[in-house]
């Protein structure tokens, strides 16, 4: 094995999932000792790829080797057994437990009596070789998110892999604990371990990877190419810079007034930490507000913000010129502000009601379906079955729990409840994600019909080519920021504004 | 998910030719719902006889005693009636507040303050003893309500505005809940040192079928009282609640899915206070109907357990109201029967295996399990 260059050799992957296609052909190949990025855009495929190679699913055609063995793993434990381990984007670790029983649980030693002291100077060691700080008798509900990382890498390392796969480990982290982690990866692969570092950051993995292997639409663009014979402009063309697969016909039509304005919004996420920085934005009727940035920088809590689902800590918020800020979501929806959320199922819908009840969530209070205190349950299925016809809702009845619809049906559903309220302000957050071809061009099609109508449409969406074939203008954000409106419909150039990328001089005085 | 029925042999010549296969439901038909709970209940009960037979007893004797003593004639069944009347106002307490996924365990305490409400507008006199029926049971009626939403309001706020787990402060409230009833019991109204007021005046009972003895003797000795009728009433009130009115939508949204609850504009803060006191209000009715139905007077220990009962009860209507009412009655029958042929035996024994059987039974709503030849699946 010692003078197999290869670890790991991925070959022809193909992964489907109902009605995605996640990985298509691709290949992938690890070296000994390397850090080998895996880079592209959400939804890329990068994930999924990994894992395979985790022992999380199995791939539908496709080999993977292990030096001269092909290997078909059942489960993570089979892949761990074979040296190959990976770390999630959440971390499954126990928090009342310690560091030692963390990187412990599940190992067949210690088989009865637990002897801690002892394994946590094994730990401490471990830590050490590695250049992980860590205190083994540390609760985990003590530490900070970056120490959480370090323990999830001595689980790993404390079980003897040899390929260790990161998936986005620097999401999480701050400026100066993304430097630490990078020297604890450099000292791994200095003593032979393989890395795969998953990131759509391209800073961040030229900074630290060997060699690169861009994904696109889960298809390899940019077979491990070693990182120091390429550039950024590169890679960002290799990651977002695909053909525009079908035009939607958008007629320029003059918009209007001014109907959504942010004023130097500030909000935190969930976390407390802070997601929106100061955004200043305006949004007209008859115009569609492209939003182009990787998720996670602070476009779900813009959203929230202007629909009432989160408080904005500074700035104002106005529609149609009257001051919003902080109004509660009802408010929100009588002011005529329709939002399809980001996320479907835990947001946008209620799985185990019916479709009728789903359509009717933003309209039950007022007439013709609120009689009184009562709701008119016959107007309401009424309402419903005129909607399922009028959106194309494909599904036996009205009566059907939400959660038996196919995932472009419950974007239909939603949209026919949202757009149905003729809103003055639309907030689309990724409208077409995770649908086919055909579905995605009929909401194209509802979103620019609303538009036409005289709609003013916030879209948020990580897909260029829709940003690029909806929208009337497009601004780019980063880190809770808008980096800057785009000009040229050029995805190499919003491609680096969108990932943190440097832009030129001129351009980051403007913004 | 396939598991073979059988282990494959090692050299493949013998085979079990068929394979258990489960798959995710698409689609439930109608009536599913109600065979599959029909079929648990049975398998349940197949599951107790084969327990009594091992431990010696004759089970179809051991049913069929249960049977007669809770259904067996119209005395013993008005009996059984008797005990379920507290069972589906608990019930009802339990699904409306389990609707909202709201776990109010804490329908025994808000019984108790029901009961101690009705009682205290006797006892204090604040009803005069000369008053009318009506008007003495109505107001009885109010004050146990009032009581036990009240009961319901602590538990309800502390989720409502600083997020206390309510499985905790429920229970732990029942506790206080039966303290308080008793020092009252024994300490203020206690008739002579017993552990019971003075008995109410009349205008303060429920009627019973047997006061119509006079017109149709037949009723004579029936104590089926005017709380089953309310108890009724609730179940159809409830359901209207729940499935015609604006705010039972909320509740039945929140109860799904609190996130999309919150994005359509639902206030979840005073869903869940109201929630819980409409819970509590019911809980107390149930006490009331105790008092005015059957002890009439307060006194301790009014309650073996309903409101505890009452969790089960609402799970296995699965929290439909109008199912509260017949599964309180098998219930009624089974705690009636229990206590002929062995107090906390066979009875209790078979509540539980069809509690165990029913919950089991909810994968076969959501899967389907199918016997495929392992051959044609090749």
């Amino acid at each position: 094995m010692m003078d197999v260059p290869l670890a790991v050799e991925m070959r022809g992957i193909v992964k489907r999932f109902p009605g995605v296609l996640a990985n298509d052909q691709a290949d992938f190949d690890l070296q000994r000792g390397e850090i080998h990025a895996l880079l592209g855009e959400n939804g890329a495929g990068k994930t999924t790829l990994m894992s395979m190679l985790a022992g999380l699913y199995k791939p539908d055609a496709g080999t993977i080797r292990l030096g001269d063995e092909t290997v078909s793993f059942r489960s993570p434990r089979d892949a761990i057994a074979r040296g190959l381990g990976m770390i999630h984007q959440h971390f499954t670790l126990i928090g009342p437990h310690t560091v030692t029983e963390n990187i412990l649980l599940g190992m067949d030693k210690p088989r009865f009596l637990l002897n801690l002291a002892e394994y946590d100077h094994s730990m401490m060691d471990l830590g050490e070789r590695f250049g992980l700080q860590i205190t083994p008798t540390a609760k985990i509900w003590q530490l900070s998110v970056g120490e959480q990382q370090r323990v999830e890498i001595l689980k790993m390392l404390y079980r003897g892999v040899r390929v260790l796969i990161m998936d986005e480990p620097t999401a999480v982290l701050a400026p100066q604990e993304v430097e630490e982690l990078f020297k604890t990866l450099r000292a791994m692969a200095g003593e032979g371990k393989s890395i795969v570092f998953i990131s759509h950051k391209l800073q961040e993995v030229m900074a630290i990877a060997d060699r690169i292997t861009v994904l696109r639409q889960g298809r390899v663009t940019a077979p491990g190419i070693p990182s120091a014979s390429t550039t950024k402009e590169d890679l960002a063309r290799m990651m977002v810079g695909r053909p525009v697969l079908f035009a939607v016909d958008r007629k320029p039509i003059q918009a209007g007034d001014v109907v959504l304005e942010l004023e130097g919004v500030c909000a935190a996420n969930d976390r407390g930490l802070p997601a929106l920085r100061e955004v200043s934005l305006k949004v007209r009727s008859g115009e569609i507000v492209g939003v182009a940035g990787v998720a996670g920088n602070g476009q779900r809590e813009m959203a929230d913000v202007i629909t009432g689902l989160r408080r904005c800590t500074a700035g104002r918020i106005r529609v149609h010129g009257q001051d919003v800020t902080n109004h509660p979501a009802l408010q929100m929806i009588r002011n005529g502000v329709s939002h399809i959320p980001e996320d479907r199922t835990h947001v946008g819908t209620a799985p185990n009601l019916s479709i009728t009840d789903n359509l009717i969530m933003k309209t039950f209070r007022e007439p013709p379906l609120a009689k009184g205190l009562t709701l008119d349950h016959h107007a309401a299925r009424k309402k419903a079955v005129q909607l399922k016809a009028e959106y194309a809702i494909q599904a036996p009845n009205v009566e059907v729990p939400t959660r038996q619809l196919s995932g472009g049906n419950l974007q239909r559903v939603i949209l026919a409840r949202e757009l149905s309220l003729k809103p003055r302000l639309l907030i689309a957050m990724q409208p077409t994600r995770g649908l086919d071809v055909g579905a995605i061009e009929g909401v194209q099609r509802l979103l620019l019909d609303q538009r036409n109508a005289g709609s003013a449409i916030l879209l948020v969406s990580e897909e260029l080519e829709e940003i690029f074939a909806l929208s009337d203008r497009i601004v780019a954000m980063y880190e809770g920021k808008i980096v800057g409106e785009v000009q040229t419909r050029d995805p190499e150039t919003i491609g680096m504004m969108m990932t943190g990328g440097k832009r030129s001089p001129s351009e980051a005085g403007a913004a | 998910m396939t598991m073979p029925a059988a282990a494959p042999r090692p050299n493949g010549r013998l085979r079990w030719p068929f394979a258990l296969r489960i798959e995710a439901r698409l689609d439930a038909p109608r009536g599913l719902a109600t065979a599959v709970s029909l079929g648990a209940i049975g398998v349940a009960l197949l599951l107790g006889a084969l327990i009594l037979r091992v431990v010696g007893g004759d089970p179809w004797r051991a049913y069929g005693h249960i049977a007669r003593a809770a259904f067996g004639d119209v005395g013993v069944f008005s009996d059984t009636l008797v005990k379920a009347t507290p069972l589906i106002l608990v019930g009802l307490a339990c699904s409306v507040a389990f609707r909202m996924k709201l776990w109010n365990i804490g329908a025994e305490g808000q019984f108790y303050m029901g009961a101690l409400g009705s009682s205290i507008v006797i006892l204090t006199g604040l009803v005069p003893e000369a008053a009318s029926r009506p008007v003495t049971l109505g107001v009885m009626l109010l004050a146990g309500m009032l009581f036990g939403a009240f009961w319901g309001l602590i538990p309800g706020w502390l989720r409502a505005r600083l997020q206390v787990n309510e499985i905790i402060t429920t229970l732990m409230l029942n506790y206080i809940a039966i303290a308080f009833v008793n020092f009252f019991v024994f300490g203020v109204w206690s008739e002579g040192g017993f552990q019971m007021t003075a008995t109410f005046q009349r205008a303060a009972w429920f009627p019973r079928l047997s006061d119509l003895a006079d017109q149709w003797p037949g009723l004579r000795g029936l104590t089926t009282h005017f709380g089953l009728v309310l108890g009724v009433i609730a179940s159809a009130v409830v359901w209207f609640l729940l499935y015609r009115s604006r705010w039972g939508y909320e509740i039945r949204l929140v109860g799904d899915n609190p996130k999309a609850a919150e994005y359509a504009g639902v206030n979840i803060t005073r869903n869940t206070i109201l929630v819980m006191m409409v819970s509590g209000a019911l809980a107390g009715v149930a006490g009331m109907s105790e008092i005015s139905g059957v002890v009439h007077r307060l006194q301790t220990s009014i309650s073996p357990g309903y409101g505890f009962t009452g969790i089960i009860i609402a799970w296995l209507a699965k929290l439909n109201p109008i199912m509260v009412v017949p599964v309180s009655v098998l219930f009624g029958g089974l705690i009636l029967a229990g206590r002929e042929i062995q107090p906390a035996g066979v009875p209790r024994l078979i509540q539980g295996i069809i509690l165990f059987m029913l919950i089991a039974s909810e994968v076969l709503l959501r899967y389907r399990v199918r016997l495929v030849r392992v051959a044609a699946e090749r």
